[in-house]
């Protein structure tokens, strides 16, 4: 019982960080069809904002409500992934819909892009830059409409970008004067420490947990709720799966398409940021660190078959029991008297790089049968 | 028309200035009769460049030591040394190419440089070909003796071996079981063959071993694997990478693996540069086992910390690899002198047998290549620094282990021409 206890936890913890890593990758892929190879460093924002709100949250004023700095960083690693993915989608991907190759192409660098901006320029200035980037896309479309409407909203605009600047600017300066590791650049992996309630284990059923890993099943969980519940309840939801459904119908109904285009690749960037919170509470902090996830995330997709939610939370949970039994070998000690040979396969891939071979030959083989994954698309929305 | 011209001519100048900065010699003036310019290649960029830089930083720090001291006397000229900087950039055929440049391009008698074992792989055909001469610092699994190369890190019989006697026979868990964790690649692939090969001879049991591909962080398989195969506590050998250490602490320690209910982790990669990434909060309790710490409590030791600090920041620490890499410039420089000419096959006989005062106490040049140098063990503390425990008194370098099923009984000796790279012992 304990054995099988354990083996689920720990199938269920790894499959956890796998969807929430795969979450927003199954909306911008699965939904909007993007091919976003700069997921992983969305989620590597979303890490360093929780390091940033970590050290912010150090400061004198900030203390008393230290313990609670990991709560806040998810929101605000939305925020910064998110608002990072909207410029995305706004100065890049929308010129390459349709068009995968290209999408794949100049995603890849962005990518390449992020990783290098997170190495030479001080967080602190990063801050504000994403601070004046929030202000900057907000502030204009937040003006009443009659003055959108008048001649001269666009110096509105203008001057609200160099108020954006300025804040920016001053934000930045203000965070480097005052938290010093912030103020230099540095290539150099940072550390995100649990505050204290969230370290060690938890005992349940007699079955010691460790609790940053519930924490990580939790905020999935929330996640993976929240994002039902939008996109079937809300009216932008109903929006969103009309516009994945039939592009040109929906725009002739009066949906703004672009504005859909928007929310989507918003709130999937978004989510990526939530999930670079949660590994940032099991390694290192790095410009890599998003890179590592990044073919795991696309894998959980195309298993749990494109456009399907419930595909992809039975996918990452399916991989990370598979991981569990074969890397721990946990066949063996449900059945410790097995015949030799099958045994003796059974330790050979027992081990963490063999069990990725043994996984992903085994996905191998299952997209033969299923090409489309374990929930294809059906009817006629599949456009091509 | 105008303004892109302007534009090239900023590109240009900015240009010329990275080449300046970059090629730059050392820093002190004085009276010198001549130049000499040496090669330095390592990482600037890519993954790899957190670690390399600071060997960088090392080199060119005892450069201008000995230039301020009067440079390489060579025939009664006074030379002063100037180098040249290569990026290897983290990328294995560049290191080979890079090497290429700086043998025939540049002419310089010695390249200082490499990490990882991959690029030193990778250099090493370029060294061998062109006979020319690649010093190497760091730390490694050893199985290679080059005529090309002088390794002025540890072989396995001068890290592992020591600290796997330790753990068995006089650290808290003396007699446990072992498990051993490593990144999945050459160095612990090989130095966990070792162990095993070492254990068994000792009378102990390796109950486990385990490889994450590099670049994984996901250790919850391996955890349950600890657990289930060391229920009660016991010994790990931990040959990790770089980051990948970090989520291996974090998750342990909030799987209940710590040394307080008797796991005690002794760790081949991790130094006080890595100490003060991973957190000391993390390690504290466990162990490492390495030449140089930065708590050896002499003179020398005091003042290579001290110097470095004084050149490149009061918040930055020395550890092993950078004391070979320092050694490994004075090395050069003393073999030199004594053979009073920079051709590089007079400076490699003249190097064997070269002894240098260095920060860990006396170490020598031995025939085969490698240093002997002494051996510390270490308990990792809440400064995030090294409770030196043990202190090996000097360890001659095996290029080929004596532990290693495939290459027990060989030896390498470049002084002797009978017997060279491998021959039995």
């Amino acid at each position: 019982m304990e054995l099988l206890l354990d083996s689920l936890f720990n199938g269920v913890a790894i499959g956890s960080v796998l969807l929430v890593a795969a979450l927003g990758l199954a909306i911008v892929f699965g939904l909007m069809g993007v091919i976003n190879l700069a997921h992983g460093e969305l989620m590597m924002l979303g890490a360093y904002t929780t390091y940033v709100t970590q050290l912010i949250f150090k400061l004198p004023i900030l203390k008393p409500f230290y313990n609670s700095y990991i709560i806040v960083s998810i929101f605000l690693a939305f925020i910064v992934s998110g608002v990072v993915g909207i410029l995305l989608e706004k100065t890049i991907i929308r010129k390459l819909y349709g068009s995968p190759l290209e999408t794949l192409l100049a995603t890849w660098g962005v990518s390449l892009i992020l990783q290098q901006f997170v190495r030479s320029v001080p967080l602190a200035y990063g801050t504000g830059l994403v601070i004046s980037l929030l202000i900057g896309l907000f502030l204009p479309t937040s003006f009443p409409s009659k003055i959108k409407e008048s001649i001269n909203f666009k110096y509105f605009k203008f001057s609200s970008w160099i108020f954006a600047a300025l804040t920016g600017v001053l934000t930045g300066s203000v965070i480097s004067s005052s938290v010093s590791k912030l103020s230099r650049a540095s290539a150099r992996n940072v550390d995100v420490t649990a505050p204290s309630w969230m370290r060690g284990q938890i005992e349940i059923i007699g079955t010691a947990f460790p609790k940053t890993r519930l924490m990580i099943i939790v905020i999935t969980l929330i996640s993976v709720i929240a994002i039902t519940l939008f996109l079937n309840q809300s009216a932008w939801g109903m929006r969103i799966r009309a516009v994945t459904q039939n592009r040109q119908m929906s725009d002739c109904l009066g949906i703004s398409t672009e504005k859909v285009d928007i929310i989507t690749f918003g709130i999937g960037s978004g989510l990526a940021g939530v999930a670079g919170v949660a590994v940032s509470l099991l390694g290192s902090v790095g410009p890599n660190v998003g890179g590592n996830y990044i073919v795991g995330c696309f894998m959980v997709v195309v298993l749990g078959g494109v456009g399907n939610l419930l595909g992809t939370v039975l996918a990452s949970f399916g991989i990370g029991i598979m991981t569990d039994l074969i890397g721990a070998g946990r066949l063996l000690s449900i059945w410790p008297d097995m015949p030799l040979p099958l045994s003796n396969t059974i330790n050979f891939f027992a081990t963490t790089s063999m069990a990725r071979v043994m996984i992903f030959a085994l996905i191998v083989i299952f997209l033969q049968f299923k090409p489309t994954g374990l929930f294809p698309q059906k009817g006629r929305m599949v456009e091509n | 028309m105008r303004i892109s011209r302007r534009i090239l001519a900023g590109l240009a100048t900015a240009s010329l200035a990275v080449t300046a900065t970059s090629c730059g010699g050392g820093g002190t003036s004085g009276s010198f009769d001549d130049t000499v310019t040496v090669g330095i290649l390592h990482s600037l960029s890519g993954t790899m460049a957190i670690s390399e830089s600071t060997l960088v930083d090392t080199e060119k720090m005892a450069i201008e030591e000995i230039n301020a001291a009067g440079g390489v006397k060579v025939g009664g000229k006074s030379y002063k040394i100037e180098y040249i900087v290569e990026d290897g950039a983290s990328d294995w055929p560049t290191f080979a190419e890079k090497s290429k440049k700086l043998i025939d391009q540049d002419g310089v008698p010695v390249v200082f440089g490499g990490w990882t074992s991959a690029s030193r792989k990778a250099m090493l055909p370029v060294y061998e070909s062109k006979d020319a001469f690649l010093y190497y610092p760091i730390q490694y699994e050893a199985q290679e003796c080059s005529n090309n190369i002088f390794y002025t890190g540890a072989t396995p019989n001068q890290q592992s071996e020591p600290a796997t006697d330790f753990m068995y026979k006089r650290s808290p868990a003396a007699g446990g079981d072992f498990f051993l964790v490593g990144s999945d690649y050459v160095f612990p692939r090989t130095s966990n063959t070792i162990t095993k090969a070492q254990v068994k001879q000792l009378g102990g049991t390796v109950v486990g071993e385990d490889y994450l591909p590099l670049g994984n962080t996901e250790v919850a398989p391996i955890i349950s694997k600890i657990k289930k195969a060391l229920p009660e506590g016991g010994i790990i050998i931990n040959t990790l990478n770089g980051d990948q250490n970090v989520a291996f602490f974090k998750q342990i320690q909030d799987a209940g693996i710590t040394p307080s209910s008797g796991y005690y982790v002794m760790n081949y990669s991790i130094a006080e540069e890595e100490i003060s990434t991973i957190g000391p909060e993390f390690l504290e309790g466990h162990y490492g086992a390495w030449n140089y710490m930065m708590s050896i409590d002499t003179p020398a030791s005091k003042k290579f910390a001290a110097s470095f600090k004084k050149r490149w920041g009061a918040d930055r620490v020395v550890a092993d690899p950078q004391e070979s890499a320092y050694n490994m410039v004075y090395l050069w420089k003393q073999a030199v002198e004594d053979a009073g000419t920079f051709d590089d096959n007079a400076v490699r006989e003249a190097l064997v047998g070269q002894k240098f005062d260095a920060p860990q106490g006396p170490v020598e040049v031995m025939p085969n290549h490698h240093l002997s140098q002494t051996v510390r063990i270490g308990q990792i503390n809440a400064e995030g620094g090294f409770t030196i425990l043990e202190e090996t008194g000097v360890v001659l370098p095996q290029a080929w282990n004596q532990k290693h099923p495939s290459s027990k009984g060989f030896a390498c000796d470049w002084t002797d021409p009978s017997k060279g790279e491998k021959y039995k012992l």
